[in-house]
């Protein structure tokens, strides 16, 4: 037997899922079941004592769950991972393995507006302190580290804007630190970039957007890269210090390279709760299995709008990173090759009003707040997804007054094209 | 030997070919990480054999401790040792005057003493370094799968449901070239950046 080393659109199909041992049914079945049973007192003692492998409650894993787990674990090159039920609800969870009341994280201050949002207001209130960082500004990492830093956390694309992040660099910090760097993968998906190839310890999803790809499920992921290495100070007790729910065991020495997604499962998931649906599971997995297809259609028409916005007399300016010539140009051929994704910002020359009226007028585009789906989208940042910020933050963040956002879809982009000339002409 | 990554073929083959394993430094203690190795690899069908002078007189699972390797007093196939890098020269010297010698020596996750793999190798031996048997066995049978691990395989053959005892089939395809840490090469791809 030669082992082979199969593509990305192979391991979208196939990794994680196989024919159901009891039917033999092809695709992965929906394990509806909140529980599962045990064949006898030990083996549910050695469930429960981490020294089996096997399922207990829904709330810690499940059949279909774990399919969708190894899949994204696989296209991102990690050891591990763990689906929960939103991208915040990853967020929450990742925090809760690598913080204590009073610490602090880093991040880049470009990022989605909800996670700012939970960042500034309900981190706070568990004592876990963000001290914002400027993506454009390397230096800013470096100068943000403190004895009480925990982490540091960017966004491969960033949104709004979809300017992209110098990963590497931003990775050798948080090596200097001695800090595991978190990476939201979010609108790249590991299709245009692999976090983990380029230094990422830790990657998170909202599997909502452009992973599940149709707008129908919410759902979220954390991949273990499996690179950190957490006992080697007592930085991170979550990890590296018995635990007390458990008779005393030291999750990585017992599961060595993948021990923070096992940390996240049995201490996250299992105590805080935001376990994944199986339903949503099954819909995300059906939808990564095209997921190399939709992101090449997603990113060919998204740069054939972006550059026919760019020529149009209406439009002040274009912020896509698949363009040459724009700001990020550089970084998006070194990190994302393959197209920089489908969801960009533009402004008008009419200002905060002209886009209130773009945004209105369009009648292909759907007006509200998520990305990444098969339909083209369409929403005015600052008034919406960013409105709790205030202005100044609105425009540090991509949000300025001014600025529309699009997540382009996989439509024909000559009906797209139609669809935006139409109502900027309205 | 190179023993920073472990082809899956090299790890497939041991795995499904050793019967008997002795495991130098098993616990009873029920929340150590020999005590699960000891208990998953009993339950794969492993002939298991605990070895460890502060327990003799006791059982694990139903299997008498034994003081040293040289009390076993019948041939083993694969010497499995859960001590500290430190340890390991004394458990490997002793394992080569076994007659025959184990055909293996395995050291578990966190333990590694290249010299001591050198002079096994010397003698003849395959060696495995800072690798857990159950994690490799449950990875490469896809049995841990279960909790979102990577196995790095792939299979379109429906598996049996496993039961107590049984073997599981480990012959599945390997990703990532086919070795078996995958971390290891992310690793090293983060060492190589400035």
């Amino acid at each position: 037997m030669t082992d082979r080393f199969p593509g990305f659109s192979t391991l979208a199909v196939h990794a994680g899922a196989q024919p159901d041992p009891t039917t033999g049914a092809r695709v992965t079945p929906i394990y509806q079941t909140t529980s599962f049973v045990f064949n006898d007192a030990d083996h549910a003692a050695s469930l429960f004592g981490l020294q089996t492998f096997g399922h207990i409650y829904s709330r810690i894993g499940n059949p279909t769950n774990a399919v969708l787990e190894e899949r994204v674990a696989a296209l991102e090159g990690g050891t591990a991972a763990l689906a929960t039920a939103s991208g915040h609800a990853a967020q929450v969870v990742v925090f809760q393995m690598l913080l204590q009341p009073g610490d602090e994280f880093i991040a880049a201050r470009k990022l989605y507006g909800g996670s700012i949002n939970q960042f500034n207001h309900a981190f706070k209130s568990f004592g876990w302190n963000v001290v914002w960082a400027d993506p454009d500004d390397i230096g800013s990492f470096e100068r943000a580290v403190t004895p009480h830093t925990k982490a540091i956390f960017i966004e491969s694309i960033a949104n709004p804007g979809g300017s992209i992040t110098d990963i590497e660099a931003i990775a050798a910090i948080a090596r200097k630190a001695g800090v595991p760097l978190i990476v939201d993968n979010t609108l790249a998906t590991p299709y245009l970039i692999r976090p983990i190839d380029h230094g990422a310890d830790i990657v998170v999803h909202s599997l909502t957007k452009f992973l599940g790809g149709h707008g129908n499920s919410l759902g979220g992921v954390i991949v273990d890269a499996g690179t950190f290495e957490w006992s080697k100070d007592n930085k991170y007790p979550m990890l590296s210090e018995p635990r007390p729910e458990y008779h005393g065991i030291r999750i990585q020495e017992t599961f060595g390279n993948f021990a923070f997604a096992i940390a996240c499962r049995m201490l996250g998931l299992r105590d805080l709760g935001p376990a994944l649906s199986p339903f949503n599971a099954f819909m995300i997995l059906t939808g990564i299995e095209t997921l190399p297809l939709r992101m090449q259609k997603h990113c060919e028409n998204a740069k054939a709008i972006a550059e026919w916005l760019l020529a149009h007399p209406a439009v002040a300016s274009v912020n896509y990173a698949g363009l040459p010539g724009d700001k990020y140009n550089n970084l998006a051929r070194k990190y994302a090759p393959r197209g920089a994704g489908a969801v960009f910002t533009f402004s008008l020359k009419g200002g905060y009003e002209a886009g209130v009226n773009l945004v209105s007028n369009l009648k292909l585009f759907s007006h509200l707040a998520n990305v990444g789906d098969t339909r083209s989208l369409v929403i005015h940042p600052a008034s919406t997804t960013h409105s709790q910020l205030d202005d100044a933050a609105k425009i540090k963040s991509g949000a300025a007054p001014d600025v529309v956002r699009l997540s382009i879809g996989i439509e024909d982009k000559e009906d797209l094209i139609a669809d935006l000339e139409q109502a900027l002409s309205a | 030997m190179n023993h920073d990554t472990y082809p899956d073929n090299y790890i497939r083959e041991i795995l499904s070919g050793v019967k008997s394993i002795a495991m130098v430094g098993a616990s009873p203690v029920n929340v150590r990480p020999s005590y699960f190795a000891f208990k998953y690899l009993a339950q794969r069908g492993y002939d298991m054999i605990p070895v460890n002078p502060g327990h003799v007189g006791k059982s694990l699972l139903g299997k008498p401790f034994v003081a040293s390797l040289l009390d076993i007093g019948r041939p083993i196939d694969m010497v499995d040792i859960f001590r500290n890098s430190s340890h390991i020269m004394p458990v490997v010297d002793e394992a080569l005057k076994l007659a025959p010698p184990p055909k293996v020596i395995w050291m578990q996750l966190g333990a590694r003493d290249d010299l001591a793999a050198e002079r096994a190798e010397a003698a003849g031996l395959k060696v495995v370094m800072n690798r857990c048997p159950k994690i490799e066995y449950g990875r490469l049978s896809s049995e841990i799968s279960w909790m979102g691990v990577n196995s790095r395989t792939l299979s379109s053959k429906r598996a049996p449901m496993p039961t107590h005892g049984m073997r599981l089939s480990l012959n599945r395809t390997s990703l990532s070239g086919g070795e078996t840490h995958a971390a290891d090469s992310a690793a090293k791809n983060k060492n190589g950046l400035t």
